[in-house]
């Protein structure tokens, strides 16, 4: 039987300061998120010193407001768990810089977490009993990666991005096109009104790897489309299209999203399904900001239908970055005995084996 | 200046790596280009020359990533994020410019005037879906520069 405790979690791995308390890995007592995003969206895209200045201007308050949500004091906490990697140096720094000082003051243990594990992780707190094996899909602005979840604590990489990630793709798509920012939410909204088949944007297809995925030739076909057709309209020598369309008409700008869309989604479930099959995996987990797109849960919903596959997403503010996930990871780390001394420091490239 | 039009991302990635095979020490290479014109097409291709066996991903979410297990060390920045000459008010490149490996730096306009003098800019152009235009410049470099940037392009041209 595991100990009963009551974990305080931090994490700060990239634009959003957040802290939360679990008691025993699964009762969500507080989840506290303060985000960077409108601060952010000036720029087109998290800027790192900005994204520092801000962890230390808030994450006083965003624990306070935490131990005062869970309605508890801080004497009641019994570990601390911190993100240590993978992410923006600086950013990390705040959180674990914090993490050992309260850890240290207190006398708790301080358990390092792994921030893609604890996407993963976000699952549990919401379904306790999951079958496994289970394929992880993790996709966010930062990260595109499939394991395989053999046990809790026990993955085996699959794939991941060989260039851009899924969520980078969406923002410099949106970007490029004048949408704004983040990417994510504005092209998938627009995309619902758009025509998914209105042109065939490739999808990336891996000589090595066959889990991988690439999202940069997609990005810079949507570039050449939209330069084509610019080019087009501005001449009359007729140039033709990728796409093959009709010369005298460009599509709108949400069938060129939606195309997108469904490009960037079919590479992701394809795989996903693929590796389902390969493995014999029982279950699908999504995790990271991506999780949130209505196309990749109706793509994930369809191709499961009827197949004997458990698919589990978490709630949208289990998805994106927060510390419930650290804090209910850092509970069985903690039983496990994976603590760490005052040394600990961040690792901006960990790897899921680390 | 040498200039080579490119047809596709595999043509690219293979200037690069005959670049990155005469690399050493302390060169800086400065990338010019929009989104999708080739840059870390290009950074993939001298990560090669440069005997460095794991994948060249997109930098953006990071800023530098770096590559140790090569001939030499490689520092892939992408600056793409800082747009505004405000944002650098924090930012520090020189340990790196300085250090011991290769620095390869996307989006460079944006730090011009952190760049030493001397360093090979390589402007990428977008001339249609898959041509690019490479031009591959000296800047700062006298005829007997220690970073041999002109001999590299002459050799180039060969």
């Amino acid at each position: 039987m595991d100990k009963k405790l009551l974990v305080l979690g931090i994490e700060t791995s990239c634009d959003e300061t957040a802290v939360a308390v679990v008691r025993d890995g699964r009762h969500i007592c507080s989840n506290v998120i303060s985000s960077q995003v409108k601060i952010h969206a000036q720029y087109g895209g998290i800027v790192p010193e900005i994204a520092s200045r801000k962890h230390i201007e808030v994450i006083n308050q965003v624990v306070e407001s935490a131990i005062n949500d869970a309605k508890i004091t801080l004497n009641d906490i019994e570990a601390i768990a911190v993100t240590y990697g993978p992410g923006l140096v600086g950013a990390l720094l705040i959180g674990i810089s914090f993490a050992k000082a309260l850890a240290y003051g207190r006398e708790l243990p301080l358990i390092p977490i792994n921030h893609l594990e604890a996407h993963i992780y976000a699952v549990y707190l919401e379904h306790p009993q999951i079958n496994l094996p289970a394929i992880a899909l993790l996709v966010s602005g930062g990260h595109t990666e499939m394991v395989l979840v053999k046990a809790l604590g026990v993955y085996e990489p699959l794939g991941r991005t060989k260039d851009d990630a899924v969520g980078e793709a969406y923002d410099k798509v949106a970007k490029w096109l004048g949408l704004g920012y983040p990417g994510g939410p504005i092209i998938d909204q627009l995309a619902k009104s758009g025509n998914k088949e209105a042109i065939r944007f490739p999808r990336a297809v891996m000589k090595r790897g066959k889990y991988d995925f690439s999202y940069s030739g997609l990005k810079t076909a949507v570039i050449n489309y939209t330069r084509n057709a610019e080019h087009r309209l501005s001449s009359t020598d007729g140039l033709s299209l990728a796409g093959g369309l009709p010369l005298t008409e460009v599509p709108p700008l949400n069938d060129i999203v939606a195309s997108f869309q469904e490009a960037a989604i079919d590479a992701l479930t394809n795989k996903v399904m693929n590796a389902v099959k390969d493995t014999s995996a029982v279950s699908i987990i999504i995790g990271g900001g991506v999780a949130a797109n209505s196309r990749l849960r109706d793509q994930l919903n369809e191709k499961t239908a009827g197949k004997g596959i458990s698919l589990y997403i978490p709630s949208p503010v289990l998805c994106t970055d927060n510390a419930a996930m650290v804090a209910g990871l850092g509970f069985h780390k903690y039983n496990t005995g994976k603590m760490a001394d005052l040394s600990l420091s961040v690792k901006p490239n960990l790897k899921w084996d680390e | 200046m040498l200039t080579i039009t490119t047809q596709g991302p595999e043509q690219t990635r293979a200037i690069g790596k005959r670049l990155g095979r005469m690399l050493h020490e302390g060169s800086i290479i400065a990338l010019i280009g929009g989104l999708g014109a080739g840059k870390t097409v290009i950074t993939q291709g001298i990560a090669n020359g440069l005997e460095i066996d794991e994948d060249i991903t997109s930098p953006t979410f990071l800023i530098v990533k770096e590559y140790a297990n090569g001939r030499l060390p490689l520092y892939h920045f992408d600056l793409y994020r800082f747009d505004t000459p405000s944002q650098l008010d924090f930012f520090s490149i020189d340990e790196y410019l300085f250090g011991n490996g290769v620095c390869v730096i996307e989006w460079a306009e944006r730090i011009e005037h952190m760049l030493p003098s001397e360093h090979m800019r390589i402007d990428i152009q977008w001339v249609k879906e898959n041509q690019r235009q490479i031009n591959l410049i000296s800047k700062g470099e006298s005829s007997s520069g220690s970073n041999n940037y002109q001999k590299i392009i002459k050799s180039m041209q060969g």
